[in-house]
């Protein structure tokens, strides 16, 4: 089966994972799980060569794949921005973290900077609901956040790649 | 003397990993400093214990890198006298002395990366007193004397479940964990998992061997990295000493577990989707009957129960169930955990007997509103809950008495909201939520739900109807009716529960066009008070829209057709002179 919006991934990546899963019944979302760890996304020609070599409808596969939020279909900045939205994070005040950001690096929900640097993802709950409003940047979590204070991280971050 | 560092994922989110480096870095003898979980008292982390050679506990809070040293010197001279500014206050103290722990009961005090640490804690000894002297039936029995009911947030009578799992027929059983904390503002499961790993294997094991399962899976949120990590580790720790696996103990008992990690979608915390999830599909829920018991995983008989439940489990066994059943009221037995956050001024995990009162939680354990602000409302059982006022405060913890106010018991996520909170707007929140959630598998969830948010997001930006309400309230009932699963009967909750308390303030939206908390940014007028301004500018020159204009050392005033509602002028102001209205 080819794919028809070629992408050029290094498909021998999969090799091991699909070895190891591809006779285990119901392990389509684990071999996704391993796919994004070496990808770092869902590009299209892996979701076609798990849908062949797992015996599935590439369609199956899209449709378990945009099921779960865990999953992404384009690559992500250097830095993850995670940002919770969580109850209590929310009665804190994270929509004005949302506008900061929004304000310092332009991006929205879902979007990576022009420069690959910072892609902004609104998450549920990260669970540190003592330290709300909070988000976390790649494995860093960064708590008790101000407008100002989310600024001067990203604006350091920034400072950082010159 | 021993020196322990409390890290579950807020302690280190709170830079309790970079204090442990650090003491590390100044001690000779590593030997003495160890971790533990989370102690619940999120509020306080970082949090150092310092256990003296009686074992007696000083404990350190909000401590930092640089106390670091400090800490190394006085243990290594014996005099903890240097430490004395960052011990706990009696007061926070309090917060954990008036708990009664049962599912919690190690969490924060053993190394969750240390199997020893839990045996030593009369650990597996549950599970031994099961395999050897009890049948399953007796052990059934045992769970029904103790009054377990589900902690998930349905109620559901433990032994019930168990029972019709055991009577099904079919030699393959599956025993799941569900661990899909999705509960925006929950996390007690996380905790127990985090810090008390063997405590829920011990307890999966005895309901495994309770149902006739050969095998225990975990279904765990993947937001919860090291909860996975803590419980893989537990898992090969009790793999190596013949608690899992076959024949264990040396007996005919034998249960392979594994962990399935989720990957992200919070109808999966509904049994029936979790199956689907389980078996590698979109996770939506499945008609019922058949219940998972008569045909679950695979089709396979299969018992769901929540962290919390298997977590009180192996305290049941080894007190007996009578001894949990005397905690509690008429209708809900044993203890509760609740996750305590918002505009609290203690935050974190509290288990109480039921029986108690939302007051002795929030105000007795929780200390009240930070900030002496006025408590509004709080937020019980997450999107599917709804919220409960100030009048009901005395309301008694209880599943029936908390059902009756409109909200639930709910998995415990407790959040609590005070007077600059927008009732209208946390309505909107949660609806946004479940819309984002719905499967879509029901016309009445996936459309209803959206219907719902737009009409809510009208009334916040100020452009809501006469009618409104009614139209909010039909679109309610028919998701209630129209919907197969637990994320639809339920998601109507929080705008029930808030118009029932809080009609006053839709009304304000919708008729008045105000927002009687402030909150919603499209119904404020911003305005300068002339009687305070004293014509310095800085808010003329802070204001992005140039909406603000006046002489120095005159009055000066806002347009308000200028203005878009920043407040960069009132944060700005030093003489209180910018007013919003």
């Amino acid at each position: 089966m080819s794919c028809c919006n070629c992408q050029n991934s290094d498909l021998s990546l999969l090799d091991k994972v699909l070895k190891n899963y591809k006779n285990t019944k119901g392990s389509l979302i684990t071999v996704l799980q391993k796919a994004q760890e070496i990808y770092g996304y869902l590009p299209t020609d892996v979701i076609y060569r798990i849908a062949e070599e797992m015996s599935l409808t590439p369609a199956k596969v899209m449709g378990v794949a945009t099921f779960y939020t865990q999953f992404r279909f384009k690559p992500v900045g250097k830095y993850l921005i995670m940002l919770c939205q969580g109850t209590a994070c929310h009665v804190n005040g994270s929509e004005r973290i949302e506008k900061a950001i929004k304000e310092e690096l332009g991006i929205s929900d879902g979007e990576t900077t022009d420069d690959g640097l910072f892609t902004l993802k609104n998450v549920a709950c990260l669970g540190c609901c003592s330290l709300s409003p909070v988000m976390m940047i790649n494995e860093e979590t960064y708590g008790s956040l101000t407008p100002e204070k989310v600024k001067t991280i990203l604006k350091n971050l920034k400072e950082g790649e010159k | 003397m021993r020196i322990v560092v409390g890290q579950g994922s807020c302690g280190i989110a709170a830079g309790a990993e970079k204090v442990y480096s650090a003491i590390e870095k100044h001690l000779d003898d590593k030997s003495c400093l160890s971790i533990t979980g989370c102690i619940g008292m999120c509020f306080l982390e970082p949090i150092v214990d310092i256990y003296d050679d009686e074992n007696k506990l000083l404990r350190l809070v909000r401590v930092k890198e640089d106390d670091a040293e400090k800490i190394a010197e006085a243990t290594k001279n014996g005099d903890l006298s240097l430490l004395e500014n960052l011990k706990i206050s009696p007061e926070d103290e309090e917060f954990l002395t008036k708990q009664t722990r049962i599912a919690l009961r190690h969490c924060g005090l053993i190394n969750p990366e240390n199997i020893e640490d839990y045996i030593s804690d009369d650990g597996y000894q549950a599970l031994r007193k099961v395999l050897e002297t009890m049948s399953p039936e007796d052990v059934i029995e045992e769970i029904k004397v103790s009054g377990l009911a589900g902690r998930g947030g349905a109620g559901f009578p433990t032994w019930f479940k168990w029972n019709a799992a055991r009577k099904a027929e079919g030699d393959e059983k599956h025993l799941i964990c569900n661990a899909d904390e999705g509960d925006p503002g929950a996390f007690m499961d996380r905790a127990v998992i985090e810090s008390d790993p063997h405590n829920l294997i011990e307890g999966m094991l005895i309901g495994a061997y309770a149902i006739g399962a050969k095998e225990a899976v975990v279904y765990v949120r993947a937001e919860y990295p090291l909860a996975i990590v803590r419980l893989e580790r537990a898992i090969k720790q009790a793999q190596a000493k013949g608690l899992i696996g076959e024949n264990i103990l040396g007996t005919d008992f034998s249960c392979s577990f594994r962990i399935k990690a989720g990957a992200g979608a919070f109808v999966c915390g509904e049994e029936t989707a979790l199956i689907e999830s389980l078996e590698g599909s979109r996770g939506m829920p499945r008609l019922k009957p058949p219940f998972p018991a008569e045909a679950g995983y695979w089709h396979k008989p299969s018992n769901i129960n929540n962290v919390e439940t298997f977590a009180n489990v192996s305290w049941i066994i080894l007190n007996g169930g009578e001894a949990f059943s005397a905690m509690g009221t008429e209708d809900s037995k044993g203890t509760k955990v609740f996750a305590l956050t918002g505009k609290i001024r203690r935050g974190g995990l509290v288990e109480i007997p039921m029986g108690k009162t939302l007051r002795d939680v929030i105000f007795d354990i929780g200390g009240g509103i930070r900030n002496d602000a006025t408590f509004k409302a709080v937020q019980m059982g997450g999107p599917s809950g709804g919220c409960i006022p100030e009048n009901l405060l005395d309301t008694v913890i209880d599943y029936k008495k908390l059902g009756a106010t409109g909200a639930i018991m709910g998995s415990g996520g407790m959040v609590v909201m005070d007077e600059n909170t927008c009732m209208v707007n946390m309505a909107k929140f949660f609806l946004d939520f479940t819309a984002k959630e719905s499967c879509g598998k029901c016309v009445h969830c996936r459309i209803g739900t959206k219907r719902m948010l737009e009409i809510l997001a009208r009334i916040v930006e100020g452009n809501g109807k006469d009618g409104d309400i009614e139209l909010l309230e039909e679109l309610c009932y028919g998701i209630k009716d129209g919907a197969l699963c637990g994320l639809g009967q339920t998601a109507p909750n929080p705008v029930l529960t808030t118009i029932k308390y809080f009609r006053d303030e839709y009304v304000a939206h919708i008729n008045d066009k105000k927002c009687p908390a402030k909150e919603c940014t499209n119904l404020l007028i911003y305005s300068i008070n002339p009687e305070k301004c004293v014509g310095c500018s800085l808010c003329s020159k802070k204001c992005p829209a140039d909406a603000i204009s006046g002489e120095i050392k005159k009055t000066f005033s806002i347009n308000t057709e200028k203005c878009i509602k920043c407040g960069q002028c009132k944060a700005v102001c030093r003489f209180g002179a910018v007013e919003v209205n």
